[in-house]
């Protein structure tokens, strides 16, 4: 049986961890090959690094930090942030990646996503969505990190997202990230059901029950968590002990 | 002991060596050189994306598809497929129309279909193997370990004596295959840590 993923999430900034809240207040938590290291030996299902670098000068030190990874986690890595182009998918993968996340620039133009799925494979095509509820039942996709409406509608655009090749739906609730409020699971539902592909539940986790709901009540194949995991509130040992125990199958 | 992992531009192959070179405790040659592979006395094919895509990039390789019959069917060295490379061992793959294999394995890639329309596809995370046919390779990773998978589609062995280990997503998937001197994994080894690290020891060591 396939187990549900538990990914811890690090923000990095020009080559160090940071993590904000409501995408902003950053504060330094360190260097990501050495976390990632602590991840791979705690058992992380998956890591992902989300690179937050809006500098153009700093964007190469993303490719460093994912080599010095690569070379020393054997575990699979996603790597997102500022993936606009087939080459910085190319650059990403050959530096040891293997999934990259596309987000804005699915939004400025859909068929990056088709090209980027038949150049590289499905596999590695995470696309991610931030959304906010507008009204009961609806979300609506933002981007430049929730700054920016776009007028359309989330659960559409995941459809769309997987029918133009996508192979995983990264789907982050900018009402809930940073909040420690649980996730979003009436979001994360109704996509989940709609779509073939994993959906992995982001933004708001501040307990482990709310990892253990973004399954039962969300649907996700896979939960995403940064702050809790970062600052020493719970070990990812404990969050997998805790959902084996609401029944959910975590690889022990 | 040289041991090639044979590079055809399918993703990156630097995860993959650096695993072999920690189970080696020495270098390996990462090489799109035929004649490397033929003298190569391990070769490791790896492979992600699609199977026609990467047949089309293993023929490109002016000499390699000999290279490799050379040294795995006449010479008998031992192979390890991964992923993708593992599905090209099989007669045909049918993703995205139908595309030869190797014909080392009888039967065909076909699309993962899971009874339960709730399970998803892609295929995609950590699945425990139900071990099938007890193998060197597989020492030490028994039934309920779990290994790292990401794909759509799967080797559907005619010969079920062919199936090293299982995995279950709504029906059997095929984890492992194994005949003579060849092995091959849909799972990643080099991504499933110290299951991982384990099998890709056992492969280093093997004497088929």
């Amino acid at each position: 049986m396939l187990k549900i993923r538990i990914i811890p999430c690090l923000d990095v900034h020009a080559g160090r961890v940071v993590k904000g809240v409501r995408f902003a207040d950053l504060v330094d938590a360190g260097d990501p090959v050495e976390q990632a290291k602590i991840y791979d030996a705690a058992g992380a299902d998956e890591l992902c690094f989300l690179d937050i670098t809006a500098s153009h000068e700093n964007r190469e030190t993303i490719y460093d930090v994912v080599r010095g990874t690569a070379e020393q986690c054997f575990m699979p890595l996603t790597v997102g942030g500022g993936v606009r182009t087939v080459e910085d998918i190319r650059k990403l993968l050959l530096a040891g990646a293997d999934k990259v996340s596309i987000n804005t620039a699915a939004v400025h133009r859909p068929e990056f996503v088709a090209e980027a799925s038949e150049r590289f494979g499905a596999q590695c095509i995470v696309v991610a969505i931030d959304a906010k509820a507008t009204a009961p039942g609806t979300w609506e996709i933002f981007t430049h990190g929730g700054r920016k409406a776009t007028g359309i509608d989330a659960v559409a655009w995941a459809e769309r997202m997987v029918a133009l090749g996508a192979g995983e739906i990264l789907m982050t609730s900018m009402d809930r990230d940073g909040t420690k409020a649980g996730f979003d699971n009436a979001l994360n539902r109704t996509v989940a059901d709609r779509i073939r592909t994993p959906l992995i539940a982001s933004g708001g986790v501040g307990t482990l029950d709310h990892l253990v709901d973004g399954v039962r009540e969300g649907h996700a194949s896979a939960v995403l968590a940064a702050s809790i995991f970062h600052f020493g509130e719970y070990r990812v040992s404990e969050a997998k002990a805790h959902m084996a125990a609401a029944g959910i199958p975590v690889r022990p | 002991m040289t041991v090639a992992i044979i590079d055809y531009g399918s993703g990156n192959l630097r995860s993959a060596a650096k695993a072999f070179e920690r189970q080696a405790g020495a270098p390996v040659l990462v090489t799109s050189d035929p004649d490397a592979v033929a003298r190569a006395d391990r070769v490791v094919l790896p492979g992600v994306g699609a199977f026609g895509d990467c047949r089309r990039g293993l023929e490109k390789l002016d000499g390699m598809l000999d290279a490799l019959t050379e040294a795995v069917v006449a010479k008998g060295r031992p192979f390890l497929g991964i992923c993708v490379g593992m599905q090209l061992m099989a007669d045909a793959g049918l993703e995205h129309g139908r595309h030869p294999g190797f014909g080392w394995i009888g039967g065909e890639v076909r699309e993962v279909t899971p009874s339960d329309p709730a399970l998803k596809v892609p295929h995609m995370g950590w699945n425990a193997l139900t071990v099938r046919r007890a193998h060197p390779v597989l020492d030490g990773l028994g039934d309920g370990t779990d290994v790292y998978f990401v794909h759509s589609y799967h080797l559907a062995a005619r010969d079920a004596g062919d199936v090293l280990a299982a995995a279950d997503h709504g029906g059997s998937i095929t984890a492992a295959v194994g005949r003579d001197n060849m092995v091959g994994t849909q799972f990643h080894p080099e991504k499933s840590q110290a299951a991982g690290l384990r099998l890709i020891g056992n492969f280093l060591r093997w004497s088929p």
